[in-house]
């Protein structure tokens, strides 16, 4: 396929949902017409999607999944703010503004042996096309899935096609065991042999704790960061980390970082720069949802 | 008619009687850019040079003394017929002048308005050097400006027939910008890859409209477009496609690499991550590309509300970075500044317009940490002052640190504008192309790199460089591709 028709494809459909799917109350999947981007896409990246006009917010979504056949790469989001209710409200037909990438660098994926793979609430979407990665190149996969309860689990029959086992946590038992991820992770970390590697993916503080847990082990510890991003290109520093005393940016070395390295609470920080704004902002547009009687359908 | 008016019909007159001599012309008083009230652009973005009215661009143009040899055009990196078109612009032949800018030039809205004239063309020329003092020379910049901004568009270059050979562009700054047109009107088809959702480069997300306005950029991208260049946004090389897949399966004929510096650079001091630091580069792009400034009334980004301060650096950027901050309504603007005011590579006319706008100078002070509270927000920059030492190798006096001269500025944010690293990403996905240990693509005296086909200019080869030297680079560029294109 020439290039030439490739970007005439993606002229026409501009970035076009072909499905959608509402996973839990919060938590939304959608595939996204974006041909070339589902061809180039590894496991770990992600794109910048702009939903909608031009000075719409630019936000970062990891690639959850693609068919480069079909063309079209899957995103799953929570809404938990303006941009991302925005997508929320958005159906089958309708166009993101724009899809960029794919950015960040693959996942290093290699066989290690017994890979355990952790993911907490939203971050279980991430997670899912590199455990899918890393079974396809003969790991053992074990993993957790944390949620705060069952309505909010996702993707557990995902997992359970590729995992050789699964642990189910929920906060407040209502699936599952009633625990964190990290006691599970403490677990299979006791086993003999231990694990040869753990890859966590979800809220900043799981993932410190995950790390935490697995550091005694001495098991090596993947973590895919989630910062705030601008342009996802190294333009302009504004996800920048610090692991193991050096700056890092996320969007080109990373997204995912020894975490035993990462300074977390340093990020968690960073990460709440804009709350009070980003709240505002949400909120005008809830209001504007009513106006408008979007949320009565 | 105003004074003004009767001073140039008399000296019009005078000239067309053959007596108007050297020294008449020394009288005629540098013209001043009239600007927008210092106090009011405090709150909006709007231009602040607002440009010379007809009058006063001709008697601006009277100053020129026409020099045999033409020093100024040497200064000139892309040697711009100046001495030519200044002599137009006083007979009131616009036209004629715009078209003798444009031979050299492609876009003289925007170098008329960001070069560094006065380490340019203006340097050199002559009736700067008699009065001693750059600022007296004769403002080439301006006059540029102006018969740019009289051109009311329309006439688009003639380009020549079909070749069948494709020419990809990456980056659409000022290089990549050049560098198309002229490709283009070789007859190749041309396709500008950007990795934003909006073409325009350092344009449109550094540089902030007060200064040059996005409109005029947007205008030059529009002639891209009538003339048959297929831009598009949102597509990044090295990752959504690799240079290697555009020439092997992709069938582009000749590359174009001008995707400017980027990996901006911070300082490795304390408190560098705390909430309330920015690079210059994430807080401009916030306020220029994503409109920040118009947060919750059209635009979702948000850009810290910041009560006090501090900008980091000398430059463009520095001053760019700082007069943003004013108009997004810091109460007040520090700018900290490691050497002596001489030094800073600024534009003037910048540096003036920043005191104007009451940001307030610290010279010879560098700082040594950022403090914060436990939250991690930002409270303050600690200082030190230096004072200039011996010379070094670039015979600048070196800047020493005074030892226990420690002081903070009390600040909620902080804006780290000490320049950029080269972008990793094409280096990262392209390994067959040379790079120097600074990450700058290697190139020679054609713009040509170590790949066949492929060429690069602009930031990514120069580091920082100006607006006109990318340009520059893009064109030389262009001509190399359009001889390789039609070897045999
Ligand atoms: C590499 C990467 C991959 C990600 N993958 C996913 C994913 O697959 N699914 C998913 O639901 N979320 C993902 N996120 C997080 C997602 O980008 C944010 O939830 C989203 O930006 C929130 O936007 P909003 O306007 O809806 O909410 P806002 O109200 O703007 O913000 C809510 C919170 O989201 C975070 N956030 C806000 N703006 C940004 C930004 N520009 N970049 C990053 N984080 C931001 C902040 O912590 C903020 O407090 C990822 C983030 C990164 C960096
Ligand atoms: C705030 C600021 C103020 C300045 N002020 C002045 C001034 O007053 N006068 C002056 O002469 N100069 C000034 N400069 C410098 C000047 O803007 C640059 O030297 C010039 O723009 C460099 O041009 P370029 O052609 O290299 O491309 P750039 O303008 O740097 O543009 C490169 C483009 O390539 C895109 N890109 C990057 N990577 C990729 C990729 N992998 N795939 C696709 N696209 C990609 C980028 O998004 C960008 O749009 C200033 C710079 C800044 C930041
Ligand atoms: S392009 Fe720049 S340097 Fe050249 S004449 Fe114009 S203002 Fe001067
Ligand atoms: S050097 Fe100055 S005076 Fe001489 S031709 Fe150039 S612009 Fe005119
Ligand atoms: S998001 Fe801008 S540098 Fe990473």
């Amino acid at each position: 396929m020439r290039i030439g028709d490739v970007l005439f494809q993606e002229v026409i459909v501009t970035y076009k949902i072909v499905s959608k799917k509402q996973l839990s109350d919060n938590v939304f999947t959608v595939e996204v017409e974006a041909p070339l981007i589902a061809r180039a896409r590894k496991a770990g990246q992600f794109v910048i999607v702009g939903v909608s006009d031009e000075y719409g917010e630019r936000i970062p979504l990891t690639i959850a999944g693609a068919d480069p056949d079909k063309g079209t790469i899957r995103l799953v989001f929570q809404r938990v703010g303006k941009t991302t209710a925005q997508m929320a409200d958005m159906n089958v037909g309708d166009s993101f503004g724009y899809v960029a990438g794919p950015l960040g660098r693959p996942t290093h994926v290699e066989k290690f042996g017994t890979v355990v793979c952790v993911g907490g609430g939203i971050g279980t979407a991430p997670l899912l096309p590199i455990a899918t990665a890393m079974k396809q190149a003969g790991n053992t996969i074990l993993s957790i899935l944390g949620a705060r309860n069952k309505e909010l689990l996702i993707l557990e029959e995902e997992f359970r096609a590729v995992s050789e086992e699964v642990i189910v946590v929920t906060d407040d038992g209502s699936y599952g065991r009633k625990a964190l991820v990290t006691e599970p992770l403490k677990e299979l970390c006791q086993r003999d042999p231990k694990p040869n590697l753990a890859v966590a993916i979800g809220p900043a503080i799981m993932m410190k704790f995950c790390c935490e847990t697995t550091r005694p082990f001495q098991v090596p510890t993947v973590v895919s960061l989630n910062t705030i991003m601008v342009d996802g290109t190294g333009m302009c520093g504004g996800c920048r980390v610090e692991v193991g005393g050096k700056t890092k940016f996320v969007c080109v070395d990373g997204p995912e970082f020894d975490g035993h390295q990462v300074d977390f609470d340093q990020m968690m920080k960073r990460m709440s720069a804009y709350h009070k704004q980003e709240q505002q902002a949400h909120q005008a547009y809830q209001e504007h949802r009513c106006k408008i009687g979007l949320d009565r359908k | 008619m105003t004074r003004d008016e009767e001073r140039l019909q008399e000296l019009l007159e005078k000239q067309q009687a053959g007596l108007l001599k050297a020294a008449d012309r020394y009288e005629i008083p540098s013209q001043p850019m009239p600007a927008q009230d210092a106090v009011r652009r405090r709150s909006n973005i709007d231009e602040v040079a607002l440009g010379y009215t007809e009058t006063q661009a001709r008697l601006e143009a009277m100053r020129c003394l026409q020099c045999k040899n033409a020093p100024c055009v040497q200064g000139c990196p892309v040697r711009i017929r100046i001495r030519d078109f200044v002599a137009a612009i006083a007979e009131g032949q616009y036209d004629q002048a715009l078209s003798i800018i444009r031979e050299n030039s492609l876009l003289p809205a925007v170098c008329g308005r960001v070069c560094p004239q006065e380490v340019q063309c203006q340097e050199t020329c002559t009736v700067g050097r008699k009065f001693r003092d750059v600022e007296k020379s004769v403002s080439i910049g301006r006059l540029e400006r102006f018969v740019a901004d009289r051109d009311k568009g329309g006439s688009l270059p003639k380009i020549a027939p079909p070749t069948g050979k494709k020419v990809a562009v990456i980056g659409s700054g000022p290089g990549g910008i050049v560098c198309a047109a002229d490709t283009r009107r070789a007859g190749h088809d041309v396709t500008v890859f950007e990795a934003f959702h909006k073409p325009g480069g350092v344009m449109v997300y550094g540089i902030p409209e007060f200064r040059l306005p996005k409109a005029i950029v947007q205008d030059e991208i529009d002639v891209l477009k009538k003339m048959g260049v297929q831009i598009v946004c949102n597509f990044i090389i090295g990752r959504t496609r690799t240079i290697g897949e555009l020439m092997k399966e992709d069938g582009f004929d000749a590359v174009y690499i001008g995707v400017g510096a980027g990996l901006p650079r911070f300082m490795g001091i304390e408190g560098e991550q705390l909430v309330g630091v920015y690079s210059a580069n994430e807080y401009l792009t916030r306020s220029n590309l994503m409109r920040a400034y118009e947060f919750g009334k059209g635009s979702d980004t948000p850009i810290a509300r910041s009560r006090r301060v501090a900008v980091v650096g000398g430059g463009n950027v520095a001053m760019d970075a700082a007069r943003t901050a004013v108009r997004l309504g810091a109460e007040k603007v520090y700018l900290v500044y490691r050497r002596s005011e001489k030094e800073m590579p600024a534009r003037i006319e910048e540096v003036h317009h920043a005191k104007e706008e009451g940001i307030e100078f610290h010279i010879l002070q560098n700082p040594k940490r950022i403090l914060g509270d436990e939250l991690g927000n930002v409270v303050g920059i600690e200082c030190l002052r230096y004072e200039l030492g011996e010379p070094d190798d670039s015979g600048r006096r070196r800047p020493v640190p005074v030892a226990g001269s420690e002081f903070v500025l009390d600040v909620d944010t902080v804006i780290v504008a000490i320049g950029n690293g080269a972008n990793p990403l094409i280096q990262q996905t392209t390994p067959e192309l040379e790079f120097n240990k600074w990450g700058n693509i290697v190139v020679d005296e054609k713009c040509a790199t170590s790949m066949k086909g492929v060429y690069a200019g602009g930031d990514i080869v120069l580091g920082a460089a100006t607006v006109i030297l990318a340009m520059g680079q893009g064109r030389t560029a262009a001509a190399a591709i359009n001889e390789y294109l039609t070897q045999p």
